[in-house]
């Protein structure tokens, strides 16, 4: 058809723009606010070069080692816990039983709640006097624990509370499970083999695909986490959950810096793009694709 | 597909502990709602709330202006809802029914901002938004609709859209239609389910946010109900049958929707995993 070029940026001209204005724009903006020092409560804004990322780096700045520490804990922890049970869950419900879409909707169902719903729930199952967890602890004879309120098990706590909301990552992994052609499993009756290795040489290398998208989602989320910091922990205690994006936000918002907060948003920009492309290039060496061409 | 009858039964077992551990925290959601302080406290715990507190739910959502936080949260997501659908209808029918020359890198530029955290683009949206004069307004949670309807959308639109047959456009063109009377006439009546998944995440994503309202909305009257539950949580720190029936409250209406709109959802985040 003819007019293509000018009815293709007709039709698509919203989210160009939208593009422009509300990431692009944003971006440059952001970096040039990254090499000032813009305060909203300061008058006069100058360029200060690199400076406010020396002061990241330099030491000076505690709670920027503080905030990525908890971070990086927290994302080692909660990446492979979500890509573990959501496909451990994924596998149980692919199993041919009765009853499977009712499972399935009690598995997904969390994973709607709103996140400050979902905290308030959570604050109360951990609360360590009164909460069902540590009654159901006590009543099996097993230890306790503060859990959100205590340095050592805030992290893992709050990863806890993001495991409920797993459903979407594992009907994902059901949509990749159930891709798989059922005579590749037939093949292996045959041959005598069983569940394992079912999913040890058919399960798990057709599934890679959605594994490798399931993990790239995983970590650039995780890394964002910001919701669970403000309404559940307040970054406490002791800083111990101070996550970095809540820390990013404290910096330009509370406390005004909106210069080095972006110099803040950027380190983590990189730190994202950094993991995504380990994931990316790793993929090549574990990724199967049918057909031996890459997708 | 043979599987044994004990792995069956093993499988079956696990399910059933998953679904328990999945579900526990709604059922205690709802039975300490419909609890006064003393029966929550109560040790053992009891499951079945007795006598039942109907009242806690009036008590929650009167101490706060609740009603407004519904009716604002409700605008928000109407001029959400529009922007989005129109926007990303149109935007991922340019991506995908016109051939036109830099299409594809341009949506591969468009689906790169996916990678981009929110973080950095947040002060200076922030910052654009507070000079225009639009701080503690709704056009910056609403606005951004009306421009794309975000990148993840049009991706999850286009992919669908890539499976309706060219012939179907061809023949209308034989019928004198042009590009939008293809849209209107074609593509539109055939993804139907695509844009009700869009329409159900869109919802859900804009009921659920936290951070948007709260960098951007200053005064209680347009707060929002996930900020209105928050700021209650302040307040009423330890009052669990309050606080459960505020969150009860505030969860429902997503339970309604998921229920309702379930086969949907399941259709719509296959699609999107799919081919990512």
């Amino acid at each position: 058809m003819r007019k293509g070029l000018f009815y293709g940026l007709l039709f698509t001209s919203p989210a160009i723009l939208g593009f422009l204005l509300f990431t692009l724009g944003p971006m440059i903006a952001s970096l040039v606010l990254s090499l000032s020092d813009y305060n909203v409560f300061k008058e006069g804004t100058a360029f200060i070069g690199f400076d406010n990322y020396v002061r990241l780096f330099s030491g000076e700045d505690d709670l920027f080692y503080q905030s990525l520490g908890a971070t990086f804990y927290f994302v080692a922890l909660r990446v492979p816990a979500v890509i573990l049970i959501s496909f451990a869950v994924a596998l149980l419900l692919n199993m041919n039983v009765k009853g499977r879409a009712l499972f399935r909707t009690i598995i997904y169902l969390p994973s709607i709640v709103p996140a400050v719903a979902s905290a308030m729930i959570w604050m109360w199952l951990l609360n360590p006097d009164l909460g069902l967890i540590n009654t159901v602890l006590e009543w099996l004879h097993l230890p306790t624990s503060n859990w959100l309120y205590a340095e050592s098990s805030v992290i893992p706590s709050v990863v806890l509370t993001t495991l409920w909301g797993i459903g979407g990552t594992v009907i994902i992994f059901l949509a990749g499970l159930s891709g798989i052609p059922k005579q590749y499993y037939e093949a292996i009756d045959v041959d005598g083999g069983g569940w394992y290795s079912k999913l040890r040489h058919i399960t798990i290398p057709m599934v890679t695909p959605t594994l490798f998208f399931n993990t790239i989602m995983t970590i650039i989320g995780s890394f964002q986490v910001f919701n669970e910091a403000y309404i559940l922990t307040d970054g406490g205690p002791n800083n111990k959950s101070l996550f970095y994006v809540f820390y990013l936000w404290r910096t330009g918002f509370r406390d005004t810096e909106m210069g080095y907060a972006s110099a803040l948003a950027w380190v983590l920009f990189v730190i994202i793009l950094f993991f995504t492309f380990i994931v990316f290039k790793s993929s090549k060496s574990w990724v199967y694709y049918e057909g031996g061409g890459r997708s | 597909m043979k599987t044994s009858r004990l792995t069956l039964a093993a499988g079956y077992a696990a399910l059933i502990l998953v679904s328990v551990m999945f579900i526990t925290p709604f059922i205690w959601l709802i039975r300490s709602s419909l609890m006064n302080l003393s029966q929550i406290f109560t040790m053992p715990p009891e499951w079945i709330p007795n006598p039942v507190q109907w009242g806690n739910f009036k008590k929650a959502l009167t101490i706060l202006p609740f009603d407004t936080y519904f009716m604002n949260t409700f605008i928000i997501v109407i001029g959400v809802l529009v922007g989005t659908i129109v926007t990303s209808t149109v935007a991922a029918f340019g991506f995908s029914r016109i051939q036109w020359k830099g299409r594809d890198i341009v949506f591969a530029i468009l689906m790169s901002s996916m990678m981009l955290p929110a973080a950095v683009t947040l002060i200076p949206s922030f910052l654009g938004w507070q000079m225009l004069g639009f701080y503690d307004t709704y056009y910056p949670l609403i606005a951004p609709a009306y421009f794309g309807g975000g990148i993840f959308n049009i991706f999850l639109l286009r992919q669908f859209y890539l499976t309706i047959p060219r012939d179907f456009d061809e023949a209308a063109v034989v019928d004198g239609a042009g590009y939008f009377g293809i849209y209107f006439k074609i593509i539109l009546p055939l993804s139907r389910s695509a844009v009700i998944v869009v329409a159900l995440f869109t919802f859900l994503g804009t009921w659920n946010d936290f951070m948007g309202p709260l960098i951007y909305l200053k005064s209680d009257h347009l707060f929002t109900l996930a900020l209105g539950l928050q700021m209650f949580q302040g307040t009423y720190t330890a009052q669990w049958d309050l606080l459960m029936a505020a969150s009860a409250a505030i969860v429902l209406p997503c339970v309604i929707v998921f229920l309702v709109g379930q086969r949907y959802f399941l259709e719509g985040i296959t699609l999107t995993g799919l081919k990512g």
